[in-house]
């Protein structure tokens, strides 16, 4: 019997053939990727900026081309076809190079970009970065930060891949509008907009990336940047808080956490084009579940306690002559966490959407946090809870937006699939699937008894979601982790799942057992 | 007690689990094709390369040792019904309390020359599988016998791995036994255009050996053409695989003769899934029918029978499904490819030739009778309540919004169908603008 299961899962019986024009493409590509290379070991090419514009061209005619070749001999349809025989796509001796790759080039742009070329002491830039500079001058009329180099190599992945996924998903037109939107909100909201907007001195903001997501939002420097150009940064800072605490529940409530996480969010974006050709190697496993419901919350709590204490640091440096002030501030946190407690110790409320255990978990975080609050108030120490909040704000800096959403959120892409960071670690992620789970009307419905457990959906899910194990009950799925895109109801072979709003039967669909037989006939 | 499954497919596991959802029976599930229960539907997906085999197993391994299920990998070799002992090929005898046969099926051989070669092999367990797999490395051709819907899988898997396919079918059309003539040629043409070489009207005549034992190629019956092709693919149905059983005490006809609590002939013996062959098959249902729905409903009511609570099978109104390569297919429901003459059907066909929308109604009475959708998803729950309430067909398509089940923002045809109708019946219906999962819930509560 082993013999069989090696034969499936681990030979790969016939290697995929590439076509010339493919190997042309792939050439081509890696002739662009080739420019960028040289240019970060600091070997002075002849007119940088033409080769910039060139290595770029030649990167994204390598990606579209090796896709437009891939899928048009491919009639429309769902086509994986020999994904799991790929080396690159199945955790093969490809795909731990380019995990290696790409986890290298976040850790050299995080901690050490002076190996890119950054210039530091106001030198100049050299090799990758300084590369990037006469498209920097162009657009914001300044030398490239290695910020810029990321955005826009970013922006490029995106722009490509999406159109690579546009390609390979052109029949489905729930996802080719999908694609269209990540690729219109990275480059308008994340990339162009705010290096415009610098440009015309007002803040660099990207007005997409809301809190917790964007945790330097309450920094001092960021309010005092909104702050200190008039009206339209007020504006802005205005409509960043709007966003967290009004418009973004009210597209919860109506859609889901999709409207954010698969249609504008920047990271979501990147997971969903380039990130996926590696979508089924996220793990279904019941164990990697539980982790993941650990992992999430606590990094959401933490972006909790150190943004109130990055805002009470604020009130307690700045004394502001006016009503909002460092004791105000205390008394708007704790009647929060004492309305919380007060929410969740009424479990009706909750009634088949968290279970018992959840529900003792917030009970607990609240209360703790409320009580540390107060004794650090009342010491008078400056503190919020009993930590240094600068100190605590650079550590959750660099473990989480550096380390988790970075490194491991993008490095790991051909190891652990395209949505590590929003799986396991990003905030804003876990805010959003708490209200998904509490109060939205979006759930994906199952179609009567057609399940055939064929595992597809399940397998094509990047949030590790094991949706087969709703579809063959035939219950509806409601997930805090689902991010609504679509593609495990494009992969049915049997039409059985629709991702739907509606406010009716929400719990009571998600409890329901629709496929126990002998209860249906009686 | 100890109740004993034989075959771990999806009727043997669902047995397994309704037995310990329903009480604390010792359970062994007994199976010479897997370790673990997987997804045989999903045979295809593996060879193409979307899964892996552990990706078709619909619940983890520590699943069966939590629910004290017991799984053993031994292939049962004899019966006794007497002493209640099962002989096994690896293990010591095992004796049983009460037993589940849940043998599946076999590809049908209808005595072909060179039908037992190497090379030659149809697509149902897990072992086929291997066998495809082996000889698929530089493979110049496969000729496929038999339409039907492992046919058309098998052509699929070949044509991603960019293999030329021949299929060889005996009826006019594709599956037009079961599809009505128009669905029927839309698949035709759809095989057509993925270049499948479909050859209809045509019988296989023999499997020519290439001297060593090898398939090379076959002769089709009617033209005596020679095909030359490096695998033969018979996918000409499948039949209860019981040949073991022929000569036992078992009552057994083409599959094993169960009554409608699913027991055999012997006390505390039962059958289930494609082996079992009902005595009393359901008014306008065949007496076997090798469906994964049905084998799952089965097994279910098999464990209630088992634990004594009495519940008679019934697998309730028609429905399948199926993928021909790119379009799916869904029915729900009395859709014949030969109907009565009291059943009319107002059939839609989109503009692409690829998606259509068949219902079936009472010529007399008008009441709906059965939907064939082919490239569009409709509600099960919808379409199931409709054909119970005995809906008028113009209730129905002034409704039909409701039915809709595809992706959001595909295009939607309920007012074209209901043109269609309105111009063979004279009628000016409107669709009611009704739609969305409230309105359906709305429906489906009332």
């Amino acid at each position: 019997m082993n013999q069989v299961y090696k034969s499936l899962s681990i030979a790969n019986p016939e290697p995929l053939n590439l076509s010339l024009a493919q190997k042309i493409y792939s050439a081509i590509g890696i002739i662009g990727l080739g420019i960028l290379l040289i240019a970060a070991t600091g070997l002075n090419l002849p007119n940088p900026s033409s080769c910039l514009f060139i290595s770029l061209i030649l990167i994204s005619i390598g990606v579209i081309g090796f896709a437009y070749q891939t899928f048009k001999t491919q009639s429309p349809g769902i086509k994986n076809n020999g994904i799991w025989f790929s080396s690159a796509m199945s955790r093969g001796l490809m795909g731990w190079g380019l995990g290696i790759f790409i986890t290298g080039f976040y850790v050299l742009l995080y901690w050490y970009p002076s190996v890119l070329g950054l210039g530091t002491d106001g030198n100049s830039n050299t090799g990758l970065i300084s590369f990037f500079d006469p498209l920097s001058f162009l657009l914001k009329g300044s030398a490239a930060s290695e910020w810029f180099v990321y955005g826009t190599l970013y922006t490029l992945a995106i722009i490509i891949f999406g159109i690579r996924f546009i390609w390979k998903y052109r029949h489905n037109k729930y996802q080719v509008l999908r694609t269209l939107s990540v690729m219109f909100f990275q480059l308008g909201f994340a990339f162009l907009i705010p290096e415009f907007m610098q440009k015309l001195n007002y803040p660099y903001n990207d007005m997409k990336n809301m809190w917790p997501l964007n945790y330097y939002f309450f920094d001092e420097w960021n309010i005092k940047s909104f702050l200190s150009t008039g009206n339209v940064g007020l504006l802005m800072l205005i409509l960043g808080v709007a966003m967290i605490f009004v418009i973004s529940p009210i597209l919860t409530y109506l859609y889901g956490k999709r409207w954010y996480c698969s249609w504008v969010c920047g990271c979501g974006g990147l997971a969903e084009t380039a990130g996926d050709p590696f979508r089924h190697l996220s793990d279904k496993s019941l164990k990697a579940w539980q982790f993941e419901r650990w992992s999430i919350h606590l990094v959401l709590v933490f972006s909790f306690v150190m943004t109130a204490g990055v805002i009470f640091s604020f009130f307690h440096n700045n004394p502001t002559g006016y009503w909002l002030n460092k004791s105000t501030f205390m008394i708007i946190i704790a009647v929060l966490l004492i309305a919380l407690i007060y929410a969740f110790s009424r479990p009706q409320l909750f009634k088949n959407k968290l279970d018992l255990k959840a529900i003792k978990i917030f009970i607990s975080i609240a209360a703790a946090s409320l009580v540390i609050m107060l004794i650090n108030f009342f010491t008078g120490s400056g503190n919020a809870f009993f930590i240094d909040f600068y100190s605590l704000r650079s550590t959750y800096g660099f473990l989480i937006g550096a380390a988790f959403s970075g490194v491991v959120g993008v490095g790991f892409y051909p190891l652990m699939g395209s949505r590590v960071w929003c799986r396991f670690g990003c905030p804003m992620a876990g805010l959003l699937g708490i209200q998904q789970k509490i109060f939205s009307r979006f759930r994906i419905t199952t179609n009567g008894n057609q399940c055939i457990s064929c595992g597809n959906c399940s397998t094509y899910c990047e949030m590790g979601i094991d949706v087969r194990s709703y579809a063959q009950k035939g219950q509806d799925i409601i997930r805090a982790s689902c991010v609504g895109c679509g593609v495990c109801a494009a992969v049915c072979p049997r039409g059985v799942l629709r991702l739907e709003n509606g406010s009716k039967d929400i719990y009571e669909k998600g409890l329901d057992i629709r496929n126990d037989h002998v209860k249906l006939i009686g | 007690m100890h109740v004993v499954i034989i075959g771990n497919g999806i009727s043997g596991i669902t047995t397994a689990r309704w037995l310990r959802k329903l009480g604390d029976a010792k359970i062994t599930v007994i199976s010479s094709e897997s370790d673990y229960f997987f997804s045989r539907t999903a045979l295809m997906y593996m060879y193409m390369g979307h899964m892996r085999l552990q990706d078709t197993q619909p619940y983890e391994n520590w699943f069966w040792k939590k629910n004290r299920i017991e799984l053993l990998n031994d292939h049962v070799t004899s019966i006794d019904f007497q002493s209640k002992t099962l002989g096994l090929q690896k293990s010591e005898d095992l004796s049983y309390d009460k037993l589940v046969l849940a043998l599946g099926s076999k590809s049908n051989k209808f005595g072909w020359p060179g039908q037992d070669l190497n090379k030659v092999g149809g697509l149902y367990h897990l072992q086929d599988l291997v066998e495809m797999e082996k000889h698929s490395n530089n493979l110049k051709r496969a000729v496929i016998v038999g339409g039907g819907l492992i046919g058309i899988e098998m052509a699929e898997m070949f044509h991603s791995r960019h293999i030329p396919v021949t299929m060889l079918v005996r009826e006019s059309n594709y599956w037009n036994n079961v599809l009505p003539e128009e669905e029927a040629t839309i698949i035709s043409n759809h095989i057509r255009s993925r270049n499948i070489d479909l050859r209809l009207n045509t019988n296989l005549k023999e499997i020519i050996n290439d001297g060593e034992g090898n398939a090379c190629g076959v002769i089709t019956a009617e033209t005596e053409e020679k095909i030359n092709c490096g695998y033969v693919g018979l996918t000409a149905g499948v039949s209860p695989n019981i040949g073991w059983l022929k000569d036992s005490e078992l009552n057994t006809n083409r599959g094993i003769v169960v009554n409608k609590y699913l027991q055999t002939n012997i006390d505390g013996v039962y059958a289930i899934g494609d082996c079992a062959e009902l005595s009393e098959p359901i008014k306008g249902r065949r007496p076997i029918e090798a469906v994964w729905y049905t084998g799952r409903m089965m097994g279910e009511t098999a464990a209630y029978n088992i634990m004594d609570h009495k519940v008679a099978y019934d697998p309730g109104i028609w429905f399948n499904s199926a993928k021909f390569i790119d379009i799916e297919y869904q029915v729900y429901g009395d859709v014949l490819a030969h109907p009565p003459e009291n059943h009319n059907s107002l059939f839609w066909q989109d503009n692409s030739g690829e998606k259509s929308v068949r219902i079936v109604y009472d010529r007399d009475n008008l009441w709906v009778k059965g939907f064939n959708l082919l490239g569009i998803r409709y509600r099960h729950e919808v379409c199931e309540k409709w054909i119970k309430q005995k809906t008028s067909i113009e209730d129905v398509l002034i409704n039909l919004k409701l039915a809709h089940f595809d992706p959001e923002f595909y295009e939607t045809y309920e007012q074209e169908i209901i043109n269609t109708y309105n111009r063979t019946s004279n009628r000016t219906l409107k669709s009611n603008g009704a739609s969305g999962l409230n309105k359906v819930l709305q429906f489906l509560n009332a």
